[in-house]
């Protein structure tokens, strides 16, 4: 059985079960911080990381940086 | 490829780095430029930030380029200065490229004292001219009988006086300064209190052996013990005798100078050589003087973002709260977050010169174009604000950000020069 996060395999079904409404939620909230907000307001746990693409999605630099990096 | 540039760019900003914490600055002189600067001569005026023309400078660089054509003698007044200017019989040329580098308008003409910084390890020297204190001054465009009649004082009184003390005391060695003045809530840039009064405690048994007329000698303290700002201009001869060793080491990604002439903002990178990467420059958010307001405002200007560039400045906003304050950058404990946040951007940091509260971190060091274009994260700026008509001055202190495109331009044509891009 795969098991990721909040889902369970439901057999019967032959496919996952989502959990994912059905239990309390424990937020990891990458890039846009409104949606971290929102969870909050609603006192939900949450984890806010500030994450942007690598150069703000310029996909000319980001290939050009990927060719420079450490 | 990629394994091979991985390599090279690593051994290469090993190097850059190397070489800024193993800088050895020391001020040993105070002379008169056009007796010490390569190729300064008559008509030729140096200038902050990268390469302008006359037709694109800005108000206070212009209020600042007329009153120092009076100061030379150049011209009668401001009005045939400016006519000159515009006739082109004036050459307008960086400080950086005369290793030098000059605060907001930064003029550097022959007559100026420049106070002289080698770096003991490297054997280079670097110049910058002698603060001119707060107010109506010729660094925020001021250019009035005022303004000219202190740079003639500094000229025959302060420079000559300095230069006998600096040479009596064989130099003053500048890294421990900075230190320790870290240690005392300055940051280098928009605060420059305790170094300044560490220099002076210095200076002033040297001065009273060799200054022989005691109303100079009275004149001379009161002046700079009156003057905050002091040390700004021996910070930045500082860094830039820190930073042209870093120059053109191959493969490296490090920035070597940061500079803006309140039109554009321009940057060079080890690796590119000596090639400035220019995006027109922002405007500083930050606190207005009574009576002035963001409509008054000039954009940022001067070579002082060589002090950025050594790590000093915005970069070490923790070690001073109180300049948190007075430009504008929020409560004291934001300090942090300004210095957490360079180090996103940069390879090192600096042992020597730590900050406290902050557990002794050293300041944020090799500022690296690859992350800044990667985060997009740019480095912050403490600047003074200079009003945009000539010839009024500083208005202003605010915090400023480099503009991005400064670096994504460096990126690419390093990329390039990488075989790469």
């Amino acid at each position: 059985m795969v098991r990721l996060n909040m889902m369970e395999f439901d057999s019967r079904e032959n496919r996952p079960k989502n959990r994912l409404l059905s239990e309390k939620l424990c937020v990891v909230n990458i890039g846009l911080e409104q949606f971290a907000a929102d969870l909050r307001q609603m006192d939900i746990p949450v984890v806010h990381l500030d994450w942007k693409p690598p150069a703000g999605g310029n996909l000319r630099l980001a290939t050009l940086l990927s060719k420079l990096e450490d | 490829m990629k394994k091979d540039n991985r390599s090279k760019i690593k051994k290469a900003n090993a190097e850059a780095i190397e070489r800024m914490l193993s800088g050895d600055p020391v001020w040993i002189d105070v002379v008169p430029a056009g007796q010490i600067i390569d190729g300064l001569k008559e008509h030729l005026i140096l200038h902050a930030g990268p390469p302008i023309g006359w037709k694109d400078m800005c108000g206070p660089m212009r209020g600042a380029v007329t009153g120092i054509a009076v100061f030379e003698g150049w011209a009668r007044d401001l009005e045939e200065a400016e006519d000159m200017a515009g006739a082109g019989e004036f050459e307008f040329q960086p400080n950086h490229h005369y290793g030098a580098v000059g605060p907001m308008t930064g003029m550097t003409t022959m007559s100026q004292p420049v106070m002289v910084i080698k770096n003991r390890t490297f054997e280079n020297l670097a110049y910058c001219t002698i603060n001119e204190g707060l107010g109506k001054v010729m660094r925020f465009g001021g250019n009035d009988s005022e303004v000219l009649d202190r740079l003639a004082w500094i000229r025959d009184i302060l420079g000559p006086g300095l230069a006998t003390a600096v040479r009596d005391l064989k130099g003053i060695a500048l890294k421990g300064v900075v230190g320790r003045g870290l240690t005392m809530g300055d940051e280098m840039h928009q605060r420059n209190i305790a170094c300044s009064a560490l220099v002076l405690r210095e200076l002033s048994p040297a001065l009273a052996r060799t200054t022989i007329n005691s109303s100079e000698l009275s004149e001379i303290l009161t002046f700079i013990g009156r003057n905050d700002q002091f040390f700004l201009n021996l910070a930045m001869a500082m860094g830039k005798a820190i930073m042209d060793p870093v120059r053109n080491i191959d493969c490296s990604t490090v920035v070597t100078a940061m500079a803006r002439n309140g039109t554009d903002f321009g940057i060079r990178v080890s690796g590119t050589g000596d090639q400035w990467f220019t995006a027109p420059v922002e405007m500083p958010e930050g606190l207005y003087f009574p009576g002035y307001t963001e409509a008054d405002a000039n954009p940022d200007m001067g070579d002082s973002t060589i002090v950025e560039t050594i790590g000093l400045g915005g970069f070490a906003m923790a070690a001073s709260p109180a300049v948190a304050g007075f430009v504008g950058a929020g409560p004291a404990s934001e300090g942090f977050s300004y210095t957490r946040t360079m180090m996103e951007i940069t390879l090192a940091q600096n042992p020597e010169w730590s900050i406290p509260a902050m557990d002794y971190t050293g300041v944020p060091t090799g500022i690296d174009i690859r992350r800044v274009v990667e985060t997009g994260l740019t480095p912050t700026i403490n600047t003074g604000i200079a009003h945009k008509e000539p010839g009024v001055g500083q208005v202003g202190a605010g915090v400023v950000k480099a503009p991005l495109a400064c670096f994504e331009k460096a990126l690419i044509a390093f990329g390039e020069k990488m075989g790469v891009a």
